[in-house]
């Protein structure tokens, strides 16, 4: 495989693709936002369960391509226990990664894992696949504090 | 010239030479990715011929001025040139007269037209427009705008799980509150040939003029609007090996006579006064300010240039073409084809289990294969279908079984890696 494409693909992507975490219709949440793509026709729903300003879960359903999953898949492992101020602070910095905007940043550290992403900042057709799920957290992070109704 | 000489060379003998004819691709020599290009996105867009891009540059280099009211050498050249890109069209179609053919920005700005001009004039609140469920965004839009404005409704002729039309349905769509028809000819997702002439016989009728969205039809079959008997027909320069910006529509004579102007500007009148303006004839009613000269040139050279490879050939070549793809691609583990219609042209629609089309076409662009992943602007046929995009190679007249097997071996390994 082509460097770069492995880059972007990596083992641990790959991985969340094929088995997400997290991937399931949360009865109990707090807070839900729904993420289009309207380039592609990719949808996503976050769920949040929010209590005392803090991430107690946070889940995922819907369908995207490998980079989208993966990241939504990685996104909700991190968010476990962070605090809102803290989600927002990872939105940013997550957000810098996959636009190249981070650099050697030392930064990049705190990501952990999310710095798998790294490679999309080459792909520039692939940010917003890797950005959905996140901005779909952050509309349902501000979104008001009451239990959504999912059908 | 060079490059027409070559064409004839092409297709001498009734021998389809299609490495004679990759050669007049400039483009087809690039690599993508250290890899050969393969280019499978042509209903997308087509690739230029050197045939066209040396029109385009001649008129730029030799005749470059504007059209209609100059009175000096290079304005006359340059109409000139201009018109004998409309004459093109007209025959290319088969229309009647020069003065039905409308020059547009492409398919969608001469749907919009007929929505526009027509549309506004004749739909009242109440009446229904029928179009399919397989339409491009282009012809699903300017009506929905249309009929929110009027108070109107849009009916949607159903696709079956081959995506053909179910004419039955269709005919059962038809009632007395039914005012206008605007149907594909060929889908772009999924290379469905429609049966528009029995939609047209059926639909007058009734006396409902039918608009034909020609886009991908006109480059793969040969387009005769008086045999299809169609009141408008569209459709773009840059999908039949022409320039991009540049379309046309095709009208019957009367109903274009009896609409009012779509834009107001230069070139569209014939007598302006404060109080009032008189329109120029057909077809410059419809042509309101300066007009893509070059794209016109360049389009009716397309035209030329399908004219000597043969529309026949082409149509045979992407038969074969997509018949081995078909075969081959059927090897692929876990890929289904979404588009099987009896009648087809070469699009090749297709999913693969668990492997979203995004990241097939990322994948196959390392691979120097150019292919279209996504809805392909026709978000309600894929809810249909119940996905939320295909990826698709479509073929032209350039295109090789070595190219296929590229494309197949390419899927293989994407397999391997996501597997």
């Amino acid at each position: 495989m082509n460097q770069e494409l492995r880059e972007l693909y990596q083992q641990v992507i790959l991985d969340h693709n094929k088995s997400p975490r997290n991937f399931r219709k949360m009865e109990n949440a707090t807070q839900f936002a729904e993420g289009y793509n309207p380039l592609c026709g990719d949808h996503i729903d976050i769920f949040l369960l929010i209590e005392d300003g803090i991430v107690k879960d946070v889940s995922f359903k819907g369908e995207g391509c490998a980079i989208s999953k993966a990241s939504a898949s990685l996104m909700t492992s991190i968010l476990k226990g962070k605090t809102k101020e803290e989600a927002e602070k990872l939105f940013e910095k997550f957000h810098a990664l996959v636009t190249g905007k981070l650099g050697d940043n030392p930064e990049i550290d705190e990501l952990g894992k999310l710095a798998v992403f790294a490679g999309v900042q080459e792909f520039p057709v692939r940010v917003k696949c890797a950005s959905l799920a996140w901005h779909t957290m952050m509309n349902a992070l501000h979104c008001k504090d009451e239990k959504v109704t999912t059908e | 010239m060079k490059a027409e000489a070559e064409t004839v060379i092409a297709v001498s003998k009734n021998k389809y030479n299609v490495n004679k004819i990759r050669e007049e691709f400039p483009i087809l020599k690039k690599k993508v990715h250290d890899k050969n290009l393969v280019y499978l996105d042509n209903a997308a867009t087509t690739q230029k011929p050197t045939y066209v891009i040396d029109k385009v540059n001649k008129y730029y280099t030799t005749m470059n001025a504007n059209i209609h009211r100059g009175v000096h050498a290079l304005s006359q050249e340059a109409t000139e040139a201009f018109e004998s890109a409309r004459i093109q069209i007209k025959q290319f179609i088969n229309a009647l007269g020069k003065n039905q053919i409308i020059f547009t920005r492409g398919t969608t700005e001469a749907i919009n037209l007929v929505a526009s001009s027509y549309g506004r004039t004749h739909i009242k609140e109440g009446d229904e427009i029928i179009i399919s469920h397989m339409e491009h965004h282009s012809n699903i839009v300017p009506w929905q705008l249309l009929c929110k404005e009027k108070n109107a409704k849009l009916k949607v002729i159903p696709v079956n799980d081959d995506g053909e039309l179910i004419y039955e349905e269709f005919e059962k769509l038809v009632n007395e509150r039914t005012k206008f028809i605007s149907i594909v000819y060929v889908s772009n997702s999924l290379g469905t040939i429609n049966p528009v002439k029995n939609i047209i016989n059926y639909a007058h009728q009734f006396n409902i003029p039918v608009l034909v969205d020609a886009a991908q039809a006109v480059n793969h079959l040969t387009v005769d609007v008086q045999d299809l008997d169609c009141d408008f027909l569209a459709f773009s320069g840059h999908k039949i090996y022409g320039p991009t910006g540049i379309g046309a529509l095709y009208g019957k004579v009367e109903l274009l006579e009896a609409m009012p102007p779509y834009q107001g500007g230069g070139d569209m009148i014939s007598k302006v006064t404060f109080e009032e303006t008189t329109y120029n004839e057909l077809p410059y009613k419809f042509e309101a300010g300066t007009p893509d000269i070059a794209g016109a040139i360049g389009l009716g050279a397309a035209i030329e240039y399908i004219n000597k490879i043969g529309i026949d050939n082409i149509k045979e070549h992407e038969r074969i073409l997509l018949e081995y793809a078909t075969q081959k691609i059927a090897q692929v583990p876990g890929l289904r084809i979404i588009g099987t219609a009896k009648e087809k042209t070469s699009v090749l629609s297709f999913v693969l289990e668990n492997i979203h089309p995004h990241d097939i076409g990322t994948f196959l662009d390392f691979e120097g294969v150019a292919i279209r992943t996504g809805h392909h602007c026709t978000q309600p046929l894929m809810k249909r279908f119940n996905i939320p995009a295909t990826s698709r190679a479509s073929f032209a007249m350039y295109n090789t079984k070595e190219e296929v097997d590229v494309l197949v071996s390419g899927l293989k390994k994407i397999i391997e890696v996501f597997g």
